[in-house]
């Protein structure tokens, strides 16, 4: 077979994704990240780079930061992923990265955003007693050409504290 | 009426939809039946194209079409209009839709592969055939213009697209009678845009051919309608330009590109909805950017380090074409003379093709590069005169007693170019105040333990507010809500917050009442676009006079409605009151009768809706400053530099939202910072781009960046009703000359000069090991 022939092969994939299960026949060469924006609907996710540098593209794979332009579709059969729309619970409460960032601009143009979230959140979640320096590593893989990052450290340290039950 | 949120550190209105992943970047809009593109592009700098074959690519599963100048006829062939028309300039150059018989930059879009899906596309893509036959590149800016140098393009007898000019006084004067004059050569390069969402562009025309509607990751929605309605022969109502939520854009994305108009053109040919979405690669190659500038300067001083006079010329590379004109040169140009207060300057830029990417504007434009020059040159005055880099300053800059301050130079209408307002002196002294530190104490001690530390400042002026015009349209709905729209969209600087925080203040609403719309060429008539600091002047000043008229008209309806006189009435909570009393009408309640009923009519001289539209027209500029101070710690074995403080003392006039100013500042400081530090964008002696991804081309990362230190000072500008200034750019502007004289300070025990950048660890060990 050639490479082009290897291009039209598909295999039958599961996924969990935001609580929902998928059953899909995906092309072997779709990455994660495509099948996501384009066979979900989940354009929340944002491509940036596809090379795997700049982060935009994280969700939460089995509980880790993973970006998923790195990933192929087919990778993931029978993980469970949770993209930025699952991270507000159902009534619409904001988790507390997502609130931080509103409360404390961390934001501008919002397209590395919802990779910014998703690794802060799956970090914290881990750890919620990081500090400034080991966000800063946390985030080191996460490219913002906005904010200047500041904020987004505030905002993680803001949800930190809450999610340590500080206040 | 106080300001209740005019000046608040109102939390943004856009921020609920992009933290929960329901924005809407191009890539993402719903388009059903839409067609994938992907575009064929130059592999070679400068090449004649012979033939193209694309039977290979048009025979592959899943293509629908592949189309080249040829197959899209003449607007595709024909070089597309310069978006700044430059009458200097002998031989204009742009290029076209797609090329047509020759290339002149790795990335040039040659054809376009039309498929059902986008990797489809681009496998097809591979399989067109393109014989090229190449021709020497030009890439040598310091030798472009030598006897026998490659040319740019065989249009050209000579590399050199023009020559700006500009100065004033008496230059020889100037420096015959100067105690000292001294001479530097300096170099700086600016790298791309790199908004985190790439460019894209999606395009559905009507079936009936008298329609189309266009999406563009754009600053410019009404500068894309206007090129398209003039390409296309269409009315502007038939073209709708829509910018959707876009992922930054930080100046490259206010040109109107080859692929503005090539899916269009392509989108109508085929009849079809067609999406083109740039990649990551496809942005170091296609999308503009702001490369080298080659200085030699001279600076005249007096006896006791004040600055007189600048003189010296410019090598300016604009690329392959010039699709803004020479308003990135001309930027350069007219930030002289910065703050100092000079009586004699002369410049020169030459403006050269090369054959790479073309330039236009990035984040500052030409300012940052003229900020460099001149606090190398004052830096280089406090070194030799042994004095304090912030005394050449404080003694050279504009004093506050000479506001309004005309500095000599011409503003492109021929009006002598004068300052508003400020105090430059004051903005300094607030930078150092908060630096305040025993520096030279710990840099001492520093240095007696091995380590090299070292404090850097630049000052700068920044125009903002630049002309003709935005506007906006203020319109109260029957339901009390309010309806704000403009022309000029967002790329992330939170325009609809500002907006909604101006007009709320007038009408005695909450910005949460207030729903904007900006960037659709549908929902508001005319636009500039999102560049240079100008939105706050601009579209601020618009919105602010269209909430007043709105205001006036609510007032004087609801006097006649509440039988009261319009001195008695206050507008508060969505009602305009009778003061002291509980009479009241709702502004819904008046937009209703005023939107009128079948057979009543509204009252006797008062025009349908209440609502009002205004346009602010920017016939003076508005200039920001501002003084920064960092310090960095130079590690003389590895050539690391580490950012350990950086403060900026800033004057934008008032403050809209504070906490949106400092944003931009921080932003706009660690874009400055990659500039001084990481991002270079390298072609090889063919033209051949050597960094194209994020491995090679380093952007500025979270455990890089310091934390910013902020100092406002506001000087309202009496040249707008708001009193603003712009506040995109001026954190960019002074960041990269900063860091660099920290750099050099740290490394003064080596006698480091420094005249460059970006400076990578590898240079500065060189430098070290040289001094």
């Amino acid at each position: 077979m050639s490479e082009l022939d290897h291009a039209q092969t598909t295999r039958h994939i599961s996924v969990t994704v935001n609580g929902t299960v998928y059953e899909s026949d995906v092309l072997t060469r779709t990455h994660l990240g495509d099948f996501l924006r384009q066979e979900l609907g989940l354009t929340g996710t944002h491509l940036g780079c596809e090379h795997g540098v700049c982060g935009a593209c994280t969700i939460i794979l089995d509980g880790q930061p993973i970006r998923s332009c790195l990933m192929l579709a087919v990778q993931a059969n029978g993980a469970t992923i949770r993209t930025i729309e699952g991270l507000a619970q159902a009534d619409g409460t904001l988790h507390p990265v997502q609130e931080a960032f509103w409360d404390k601009h961390g934001l501008q143009c919002g397209f590395c955003t919802p990779g910014m979230v998703t690794t802060l959140a799956a970090v914290l979640e881990a750890d919620p007693t990081l500090d400034e320096t080991t966000i800063r590593e946390a985030i080191s893989g996460n490219i913002c050409r906005c904010t200047g990052y500041e904020t987004i450290v505030d905002a993680a340290l803001q949800a930190a504290s809450r999610m340590r039950g500080d206040h | 009426m106080g300001a209740r949120y005019f000046g608040a550190a109102v939390k943004r209105l856009e921020d609920p939809k992009l933290i929960t992943g329901r924005g809407q970047y191009l890539d993402d809009i719903p388009m059903p039946g839409v067609l994938h593109v992907a575009v064929v592009r130059s592999p070679h700098a400068h090449a004649l194209i012979n033939a193209i074959d694309a039977s290979m690519a048009r025979g592959h599963a899943g293509v629908v079409a592949v189309l080249t100048a040829d197959d899209l006829g003449e607007m595709a062939r024909k070089p597309m209009p310069m978006m700044a028309p430059a009458p200097m300039v002998k031989t204009p150059l742009t290029q076209s839709p797609l090329a047509h018989g020759s290339v002149h930059y790795v990335g040039e879009a040659v054809a376009l592969v039309v498929a059902e899906s986008r990797a489809v596309a681009e496998d097809a893509a591979a399989m067109v055939m393109v014989d090229y036959d190449p021709l020497p590149a030009m890439v040598d800016l310091a030798h472009a213009l030598n006897e026998g140098a490659a040319v740019a393009n065989q249009a050209l007898q000579s590399n050199l697209a023009g020559t700006l000019k500009g100065g004033f006084g008496d230059v020889a004067g100037v420096f015959a009678k100067a105690a000292h004059v001294f001479k530097e050569s300096l170099s700086l390069h600016r790298g791309g845009c790199h908004a985190m969402e790439c460019r894209g562009v999606m395009a559905r025309p009507d079936p009936s051919g008298n329609r189309i509607d266009i999406w563009s990751s754009t600053q410019s929605p009404y500068m894309v309608r206007r090129a398209l309605a003039l390409c296309l022969g269409m009315d502007e109502a038939s073209v709708r330009v829509t910018a959707p939520d876009v992922g930054g854009g930080f100046g490259p994305k206010a040109v109107v590109y080859a692929e503005d108009y090539a899916i269009p053109l392509a989108a109508r040919h085929l009849g079809r909805a067609l999406k083109w979405v740039e990649d990551r690669g496809e942005h170091f190659v296609a999308t503009t950017q702001q490369r080298d500038q080659l200085w030699e300067l001279e600076v005249a001083a007096d006896a006791q380090g004040r600055m007189l006079g600048v003189r010296g010329h410019c090598l300016h590379d604009n690329g392959a074409y010039l699709p803004y004109g020479v308003v990135l040169p001309v930027t350069s140009m007219s930030s002289f003379p910065g703050p100092y207060a000079l009586e004699a300057l002369e410049i020169s830029i030459d403006v050269i093709y090369t054959n790479m990417v073309p330039n236009t504007p990035v984040r500052g434009a030409g300012r940052p590069n003229t900020c460099f020059v001149l606090e190398r040159l004052a830096d280089r005055v406090a070194r030799e005169l042994g004095i304090s880099r912030e005394d050449v300053r404080r003694r050279s800059f504009v004093q506050v007693s000479q506001f309004p301050y005309e500095t000599g130079m011409k503003a492109r209408d021929g009006s002598p170019v004068s300052y508003d307002t400020g105090d430059y002196v004051q903005c300094l002294e607030r930078a150092v105040d908060k630096f305040e530190s025993d520096f030279k104490a710990r840099q001492d001690k520093a240095r007696a333990e091995g380590r090299y530390i070292g404090m850097g400042i630049a000052s700068y002026v920044e125009d903002t507010g630049l002309a003709p015009y935005e506007g906006a349209t203020i319109r109260v709905q029957p339901n009390g809500k309010v309806l704000l729209l403009t022309g000029a969209a967002a790329q992330g600087q939170g325009h609809k917050t500002v907006f909604a925080q101006i007009a709320a203040d007038q009408l005695g609403i909450t910005p949460q009442d207030i729903t904007v719309e900006a960037g659709d060429t549908s929902l508001f008539p005319l636009g500039i676009g999102t560049i240079a600091s100008r939105v706050a002047v601009t579209g601020g000043s618009s919105v602010h006079m269209a909430a007043v008229e709105t205001r006036a008209k609510a007032i004087k309806v609801a006097s006649q409605v509440l039988e009261a006189q319009e001195a008695d009435l206050v507008l508060e909570g969505g009602f305009v009151k009778v003061s002291g009393t509980d009479r009241q009408v709702s502004l819904g309640q008046l937009a209703l009768m005023l939107h009128g009923n079948f057979g009543q009519p509204l009252p006797a001289g008062i025009a349908p809706g209440l609502s009002a539209t205004a346009f602010y027209e920017a016939r003076q500029t508005t200039f920001a400053n501002g003084t920064n101070l960092c310090e960095v710690e130079v590690d003389i074995e590895t050539g690391a530099v580490k950012i350990l403080r950086y403060v900026v003392a800033h004057d934008c006039g008032t403050l809209i939202n504070p906490m949106l100013v400092d944003g931009q500042i921080r932003g706009g400081v660690v874009h400055g910072i990659g500039n001084a530090l990481f991002e270079r964008m390298i072609y090889d002696e063919n033209g051949q781009p050597q960094t194209t991804n994020y491995g090679e081309y380093l952007l500025p990362l979270a455990t890089e960046m310091p934390r910013i230190e902020i100092v406002h000072m506001e000087s309202p500008s009496p040249r707008n009703p708001i009193g603003v200034k712009g506040a995109g750019e001026g954190g960019t502007i002074p960041a990269a000359a900063c860091v660099i004289s920290a750099i050099e300070d740290a490394l003064s025990p080596f006698h480091v000069r420094l005249s460059s950048h970006p400076l990578s660890p590898q240079d500065l060990v060189k430098l070290i090991d040289q001094g």
